[in-house]
This record gives C-alpha cells, structure tokens and sequence, in this order.
C-alpha cells in the first residue's frame, strides 16, 4: 500500500504559506487559459448560432464572405425558381441581401467601431425564424426604417429605438430592437435591402448575398446541384452554419494561438513556482521521508506520493483560477470579425468541458512541477537523511 | 549469546562477519568499520557505546539495511542482506527490522494512531486487523488513550512511546534503537528503558541499541564498545566477557 493520502493533505495544510507560490502562479496560469479559449468559444458560438442548418447561403463563386461577394437581380430571380426552397403564400422565402459596414462609436470607449448594416428582403424573419423583434416592429419596406439587433443597440451610441441615424446619404429611423439568440446578428442593423443599397451609392439591382431558406435541412444538396449546375449561374452554395462556422475560423484560431502562447509561456513559471515548492517541501521534510523509506516504504512510494502532493496543490490552483475566471462566463465584450472587418459583440462562453481542460491544464503542470522533486525526495541516502534536523 | 570473536558455531539471530565500511571524503578513504564480527542471539538485548565518530550508527545502519558495507556479511535470520537490490533491502525492512530514533521521528501531520499504523500498511492486513495490531502496539506502551493525540500534542517521553509502538506493531525480528533516551530528562529515559527491557524479557525482542549515557547502556544485557570502527571489549552486566574482535 502507498503512503497514506492524508499525509500529503495535512503536510499541505501545514505547509501553505509555501504551497501558496505554486498555487497562485498555477490559478493565474489557468484563469488565463480558461479566459482565452472561452472568449474563443464565445466568438464561436455566437457566429456558428447565427446560421441554420434549414438555410442556405449563395454568393458568388469563389467569395469567401458576404463582404466579397456579389450577386446580380438576374440571379435572384433564377435563384427564387430553384427547387428545394421553402415557399409562403408570399411566394419563395429568399432574402438577396445588401452587406455594407459602418462607422459608429462604441458607447463603451467613443471610438469607432464598424457596425454590420445589412439589407433584407421584408420576408427575412421568415426566413431567420429564431430573430424576433422584442421592441417596437419590423421595419416598413419601402421606408427609411432599420430595426437593430439587441446586442448593438446596447453597444454603439446612438442605436436606440425612436432614434434616427446616419447611414450612408441617408437618415434612417429606429423602429424596432430584435433578438437574435445570441448570435452575429444581435450586432447588426437591418435595413431594407432595396433601399440600403442607394443610400451608398449602390445600384438596388446588385446584392452581396443570397440566403433561402430549404424545405428542409435535406434539400440543400437538391438545391445546390440545380444551382451550380445553371450555366447561367456563377455561384457557390453553403449551408448557412457551415458559412458562419467557418467565419469564425480565423479569429478563433488567433485567439486560441495567442491564448495558448501566453498560457504556455504562463506555464513555464507556474511550473517553476511548484517545482520551488515541492522542493522546499522535499527540502524541510527530509528527515520524514527518510523515516517512512527506513520502515520500508519504496522509492516508487515515496514519488507517487509526492507527485500526489503536487497534483493536490495544482488541483487547487486549478480551481481556484476557475473560480477566478467563470464570473466573465456571459460577460459580453466585442471584437472584429477578421472575415468582414465588423465589429461583433459576443459574450465569454465558459462550459464545463472548458473548466476541465484547466483542472487537466493545472495537474500537467502540478506533475511537470512534481516530478523531479519526487524522485529527490526517494533517492536520497536514507541513513544520511535520517540524522538531518 | 553475545560474540564479538566471530568463532560462534551456533546459528545465531544476527551474525555479522568481517564487516568494513569505508567512506571517501576529499579524496581520502576513511574506514569506519574494520572487519567487526558479531553474533546476537533472539531476546539479546545489546548496547554499543563508544566516542563520536567511533562508527556506531554506522553499525546501526548497517544492520538495518540503510547503508550497505564495503566488505563483509550480515545475515540475520538466515537471510544473508548484503547481497540484496535497494528494493528487496526496502522490503527486509518493513519486515524485520523496527526502528526507534533519538528524534522520535514521528510523522507531524498524523495522528499517534496513524503513526504506528504506517509499518501495517505496508502488510497485507485489513483495515480491522491493522486497528487491532495498532490498538494492542499502543497498549504496551500505555498509550492508549492517546492515540488521536497528534505528536506535538504528546510529551518527549510520550512521542518516544509512541515510537517504540510504530517499532513493535509489526513484530520484527529486532529493534534497533539510535540514543533513544538522548532527548529525553532522567526519569522519561527511566521510562523508556524499562518499556525495553519489558519488550526483550516478556515479549523476547531482540534489540541492539547505540548509546553515549552509560547508565542507559547498564541495563542492556551486554555492552559492546566500539572505538574507531572496532569492537575494543565487551561487557555483559559488568562483566568482561570477549576480547578485540
């Protein structure tokens, strides 16, 4: 049988002024960690949930977003005959929409952030049915009107309902505030595709993207071999998840780079933090250990138990940077997406599976911080041991 | 019965034969132990005394397996120990030797229960049977009731009977006790030895025990003194019994 638990747990009790280094170098290590791949989750998440699996995007072959992207009225009308679309009684729901960008200033710093303004087609909440209009209404085709996501009517000055903003020639009222469950639109202004278009200068005939909405999930592969195999067509067609999961490729993978450097380079000290402690701890507990190898406890022992010792002290460090750390779960802060070059409002998205990476984060570098004090403490000459103080 | 001329033709508990240690410091040998023959007989109750640096803990380590010689054999219940790997010696250990410390050396953070457990850990035994052993360990010792006691809550005399009970729990075939009165006032190692004398005249251990205080050493059946790593007399109740060995 191994050296008893309880002896790690209580010589840690006893010791913690000098497991305390260790502890706090491990939670800032982890609360770092932790923070980093939740912000990249929760650019994820709200980018992946702005798509459907029932929808499906159409840009032009070859774009790689919206922004660059571009879809003439012809093809919008070969577009609407498609099979595999969705159909109301007001006739097929495709929204051919007017993607632009806008400067207004963020109400938390003043400065300028660019504001996704996009141009829908009045059926669009038919076709994005988790957006809801939780305010005021939709706007009045046909009308100078925008309705603003929640997200940004909370994050850019001016963008609130009853008021009236500047976008591009033109001056627009703010009828209504929509929910989009927490996805990129909630950071975006919609505006009547036909009119939004003109107001910068744009022909009303020339969109940056078609979005329809399938009959079903199962209907994009009928609808896309119609469309892609039209020699009158130019266009590529995704499905609208896939689109915004791949959107968000970019910046996640920045911040999750990024984040793992700083965590990496966190690591390094947090390691040499409780390779200190367990050192001194081997250092000031010699005469103990070479009691417990003298009543014929083993080598192997004597290193289990203290790379346990580590591991409890990384445990705690661990939690403690969890702990830390899940107040920012929900915390909505915002960055550009890379893709559009629009600022995008999302929350910190701390999940369970997240909280487990840093505990497993913390006991790598409690075993990595442990390990070589272990095997000290079980190869010193026991008899020389013994007579220290 | 006590030899220190290594002519003993009875097989004896512990025998030890022409045993050397040397140990080199600043690039000079230094021999502690010079060809030091022994035998210890089951319920011998043996002191070593001598001058600092005489070699006597060496000896002690020696015979409990935490030190290996440079040259000779110990073997001690048949089982010849000089030969054996780092692990087996561990093993021998937990098995046949007890040790009791100057220091007590008792483990902090557990309780007087834990630490006369932690030897039955090492057993085979069960939760309920360790508990028994610990139980009957702190009862020879009159500690039962202190058993939840953790060590600074105990008196030096206290902590040492405690060692003595880590050292017993696991009936091993000797006891090797280091000064086990050295850090303790008159009446306290008054205490201590007749708890030793007890364990080797009615429970028959066999103890060899490293001492500088000769009244402590007087109550050993046989005094053994050891003057720069060579057994120069012994001495049984008073009486010289072997010469140079």
């Amino acid at each position: 049988m191994a050296i008893p638990v309880i002896y790690n747990f209580r010589s840690v009790k006893a010791r913690w002024t000098s497991a305390i280094v260790a502890v706090l170098g491990i939670a800032g290590t982890v609360g770092v960690f932790v923070a980093m791949l939740s912000l990249a989750r929760g650019f994820k998440a709200t980018l992946v949930s702005s798509g459907s699996a029932d929808n499906a995007m159409v840009m032009r072959a070859g774009a790689t977003s919206e922004m660059t992207g571009g879809v003439g009225i012809d093809a919008v009308k070969i577009l609407q005959d498609a099979p595999g679309i969705a159909r109301s009684s007001d006739g097929p729901l495709v929204t051919p929409e007017v993607v632009l960008v806008a400067p207004i200033p963020l109400i938390s710093t003043g400065t300028d952030a660019n504001v996704q303004i996009r141009g829908v087609s009045k059926n669009v909440l038919q076709i994005r049915n988790k957006v809801k209009i939780v305010e005021g209404r939709m706007f009045q085709p046909g009308l100078n009107e925008v309705v603003v996501g929640k997200n940004a009517t909370k994050s850019y000055t001016g963008l609130t309902l009853g008021n009236t903003i500047s976008l591009g020639n033109v001056r627009w009222l703010i009828v209504g505030i929509f929910d989009a469950g927490g996805s990129s639109f909630d950071s975006e202004v919609w505006a009547d595709a036909h009119l939004l278009g003109p107001a910068y200068n744009r022909p009303d005939t020339f969109f940056q993207s078609v979005t329809v909405h399938l009959v079903s999930p199962d209907s994009l592969q009928q609808f896309k071999d119609a469309v892609t195999s039209d020699p009158r067509l130019n266009v590529d067609v995704t499905r609208e998840i896939d689109y915004y999961s791949k959107q968000s490729t970019r910046l996640t993978t920045l911040i999750t780079v990024l984040g793992g450097l700083i965590a990496a380079i966190m690591a390094i000290g947090a390691v040499f933090g409780a390779l200190n402690t367990m050192y001194s701890a081997v250092a000031e507990r010699g005469r103990e250990i070479a009691t417990m190898r003298a009543l014929g406890f083993g080598g192997p022992s004597v290193v289990f138990s203290f790379v346990i010792e580590a591991l409890l002290i990384a445990f705690v460090g661990g939690l403690l940077g969890c702990l830390v750390v899940l107040p920012l779960n929900g915390l909505t802060t915002g960055a550009m997406n890379l893709q559009t070059f629009s600022h995008l409002a999302f929350a910190f998205k701390i999940t369970p599976e997240l909280l487990v990476k840093g505990i497993i984060f913390a006991l790598v570098m409690g075993f990595v911080g442990g390990l070589l004090p272990a095997v000290r403490a079980a190869t010193r000459p026991v008899a020389q041991a013994l007579r220290e103080l | 019965m006590i030899r220190v001329d290594g002519r003993s033709d009875s097989p004896s508990l512990i025998r030890v034969r022409g045993l050397n240690k040397t140990y080199r410091r600043g690039g000079e040998n230094i021999q502690v132990l010079q060809g030091l023959n022994l035998d210890v007989d089951q319920a011998d109750f043996v002191a070593f005394m001598g001058p600092s640096g005489s070699g006597k803990t060496t000896l002690l380590n020696l015979l409990g397996g935490l030190d290996v010689p440079s040259a000779g054999s110990i073997t001690v219940a048949g089982d010849e120990i000089t030969h054996m790997s780092a692990s087996k010696l561990t093993q021998w250990r937990a098995r046949h030797v007890g040790f009791i410390f100057q220091m007590y050396n008792l483990i902090p953070v557990l309780t007087a229960f834990q630490n006369v457990e932690l030897p039955l850990l090492l057993t085979k035994l069960s939760k309920s049977e360790r508990r028994k052993h610990v139980e009957t360990a702190l009862g020879v010792v009159g500690l039962s009731d202190r058993m939840n006691h953790f060590p600074r809550q105990l008196s030096g005399g206290q902590e040492q009977r405690v060692t003595i009970a880590r050292a017993i729990v696991s009936d091993p075939t000797f006891l090797l006790c280091d000064e086990p009165t050295g850090d303790l006032d008159r009446k306290s190692a008054d205490e201590i030895m007749a708890l030793i004398e007890e364990l080797v005249g009615k429970y028959h251990k066999t103890v060899l025990m490293v001492t500088h205080d000769p009244v402590v050493a007087a109550r050993a059946h046989t005094t053994l003194h050891l003057d720069k790593g060579v057994l120069v007399e012994a001495e049984r109740k008073g009486v010289l019994v072997g010469g140079v060995a």
